[in-house]
């Protein structure tokens, strides 16, 4: 056992491999030991199925979102075609699966690149140009794949959706809630690992640099083009992975869900979880997917207390109204999102009764 | 040929009130360099109080359309006072975020007050725009966005080039923080311009609805078809996205007639991304320089 390694009282790295650590002290790593235990033991166990399938859920969204959150919070280039992207990797992990038979181990990953790929050819043309062209070569590339998805149906079936085969791994078939749930949450932590490390590498660098300032990032000798294009990659990589592995876990796909209003729930995630922040990307999921619980459930309750029966209350329109403006207010109130909120907290508590 | 010449004149009329729906977008982009994403909603906003003033007021024609006009004015500058303010001086990317929001935010709104329904304004436009000109008949309402595409063409382009607060535009466009420096009144030109393009936006939602009736759905896809136009024509020319609307319309009502009809939609996006690609600056936009 080494030296206990507290919190200085001011910023002392004394090298640059300090600046880089994960963990600032050996607490923050206990902690995360202690949380991924709880997580892995307590959690399934404790959870009903209901509860179990909001964490799954979770789960995949923060996938999506930690992919969202590099191209956004760490390069500040938008994507308004996650949820396309995310559907991407569905079919693609779904048309692997169904006509070559191929194991679930290598039709995630697999699913991901095409998704990369996919993704690749939409950043192209946005990478001649500065500012936030890539967004709007987004937008078009999210009409063009919702087209594309309906259209293609030698290959995605069109409207009629795929059913997946049941996942396997190395024998042990993956049906149900809990099964699922070590999955999706095994492969969160490796996902959020690989983004913590992308971000400490001279890449990570890269994208901060070209976010921050990117003619100074020029002038320092970041070519500015293949950075923002590799961070879309890597994004559309991420929500090809999530969108994969959301086809094994909802079984039979259709092209429905991989509407721009998906891709706004991933832009809203990244904004209200903390752009710029890993663990901003899981707050924000855990936010946007319990928020889309919660109002699912208080429509329910309303409709079965005959309150608006008559109005015949639509749940999406409230959902949108919600969303835009959970956006709008924490933009405005809090641009760092909960992340900043939890840091806020937490250090409250540490540096109590001297909060100063 | 007949047929072709049906889907001139039918692409020509659609592209025309896509140049006419982009004009606000490209008046908040060319003063602030943001992009609505919200455009389509201030549509739909100007067209549904227009609605309820016109049909559901029984108020008539001419007092409803003041009044319009008068609200969307107003709510730009709300929209401005209440989110974009705060703003002023932060990264451009929270500025399009918001947008973002603020499009999910109205539609919402409008469909939580409206629902997804289609309504239809009562005729009321008098015969006498309807003109005449051999074998083709032009029905007044393209009349009356021929005469505000024109309008609004010569105006903006006198105001940008002329106006003080034309130009204080354009430098907040190019440089926020320079245009602080120099003195430019920063909110002015955000309140100013906010306010001008909701107007601008009401008064095409109106047009919209008078052709195609009031549906929210329909009016914010169209808020993001205007992208494919300005980018077409330049996202910081006027005149281009009267172009740009006009060659995609064409090559949406030709698509549709020849190839398939649900192809249609998405033939503007092609475009979009096929012009990034060959011409990224659009046809009539300015080639920015910069230099490291």
């Amino acid at each position: 056992m080494g030296k206990r390694i507290f919190h200085p009282c001011g910023n002392y790295h004394e090298s640059y491999a300090t600046q880089l650590n994960v963990y600032e002290t050996d607490y923050g790593r206990l902690w995360s030991a202690v949380g991924l235990i709880v997580l892995f033991t307590l959690v399934p166990l404790a959870s009903s199925p209901y509860l179990l399938y909001v964490i799954n859920s979770i789960g995949i969204a923060a996938i999506a979102a930690i992919g969202l959150n590099i191209l956004v919070g760490y390069t500040g280039q938008i994507s308004l075609g996650h949820g396309a992207f995310f559907g991407v990797g569905a079919y693609g992990a779904a048309w692997l699966a169904t006509r070559g038979d191929v194991p679930f181990l290598m039709a995630v990953p697999a699913a991901g690149l095409i998704t990369a790929l996919i993704g690749l050819i939409f950043g192209l043309p946005s990478s001649r140009l500065k500012g936030l062209y890539l967004t709007i070569a987004t937008l078009a590339g999210q009409f063009i794949i919702e087209y594309v998805l309906v259209h293609w149906e030698t290959v995605t079936k069109g409207t009629m959706g795929i059913t997946l085969p049941t996942a396997t791994i190395f024998g042990l078939e993956i049906v149900g809630d809990l099964s699922f749930f070590y999955v999706i949450f095994i492969l969160l932590v490796i996902m959020l690992w690989l983004a913590v490390n992308i971000m400490r590498t001279r890449y990570g660098r890269a994208f901060v640099a070209i976010r921050d300032n990117d003619r100074a990032a020029e002038g320092m000798g970041i070519s500015i083009f293949p950075y923002k294009l590799l961070a879309f990659a890597v994004s559309s990589f991420y929500a090809g992975v999530a969108g994969a592995v959301w086809a094994y876990y909802t079984i039979s796909i259709t092209t429905e869900p991989f509407n721009l209003g998906l891709s706004v729930e991933y832009i809203a995630m990244v904004i209200i979880g903390g752009m710029g922040s890993m663990s901003g990307a899981i707050f924000g999921a855990v936010f946007i997917t319990g928020l889309n619980e919660i109002l699912r459930w208080g429509t329910d309750l309303l409709m079965n207390l005959g309150v608006v029966s008559q109005m015949g209350l639509n749940m999406a329109p409230l959902r949108e109204f919600v969303f835009g403006l959970a956006i709008v207010l924490f933009i405005l109130f809090e641009p760092r999102g909960l992340a900043e909120v939890w840091r806020i907290v937490r250090s409250s508590f540490r540096l109590w009764p001297f909060s100063y | 040929m007949e047929f072709f010449v049906q889907l001139m004149v039918n692409g020509l009329s659609v592209g025309f009130l896509y140049g006419i729906s982009a004009m606000g977008f490209v008046m908040i982009f060319k003063s602030s360099s943001v992009l609505n994403f919200a455009h389509g909603e201030l549509l739909a906003i100007g067209a549904y109080i227009f609605l309820v003033l016109a049909t559901g007021a029984q108020l008539p024609v001419y007092a409803a359309f003041i009044i319009t006009m008068i609200a969307c004015f107003s709510l730009g500058f709300v929209v401005e006072r209440l989110f974009l303010r705060p703003l002023i001086g932060e990264p451009l990317i929270f500025v399009i975020m918001l947008t973002v929001g603020l499009a999910a935010m109205f539609k919402g709104l409008i469909l939580l007050i409206w629902g997804g329904n289609l309504y239809t304004f009562p005729d009321f436009l008098p015969p006498w725009l309807t003109l005449t000109w051999g074998s083709v008949t032009v029905q007044p309402v393209y009349t009356l966005a021929l005469v505000v595409g024109i309008v609004f063409l010569a105006l903006f382009g006198l105001f940008f080039k002329f106006s003080s607060q034309g130009i204080y535009m354009r430098s907040v466009a190019d440089n926020q923080r320079a245009a602080l420096s120099l003195g430019v009144n920063v909110r002015n030109v955000f309140a100013l311009s906010w306010a001008i393009a909701a107007l601008v936006a009401g008064l095409s939602g109106i047009i919209l609805g008078i052709i195609n009736g009031v549906n929210v759905h329909d009016l914010s896809a169209l808020g993001l078809k205007v992208f494919p136009v300005v980018i077409l024509g330049g996202l910081d020319s006027i005149g281009g996205a009267i172009i740009g609307g006009l060659i995609i319309g064409i090559l949406e009502t030709l698509t549709g007639g020849y190839i398939s009809p649900s192809l249609r939609d998405v033939v503007p996006y092609i475009v979009l991304v096929v012009i990034l690609m060959l011409k990224p600056y659009g046809l009539f936009g300015q080639v920015e320089i910069e230099r490291v």
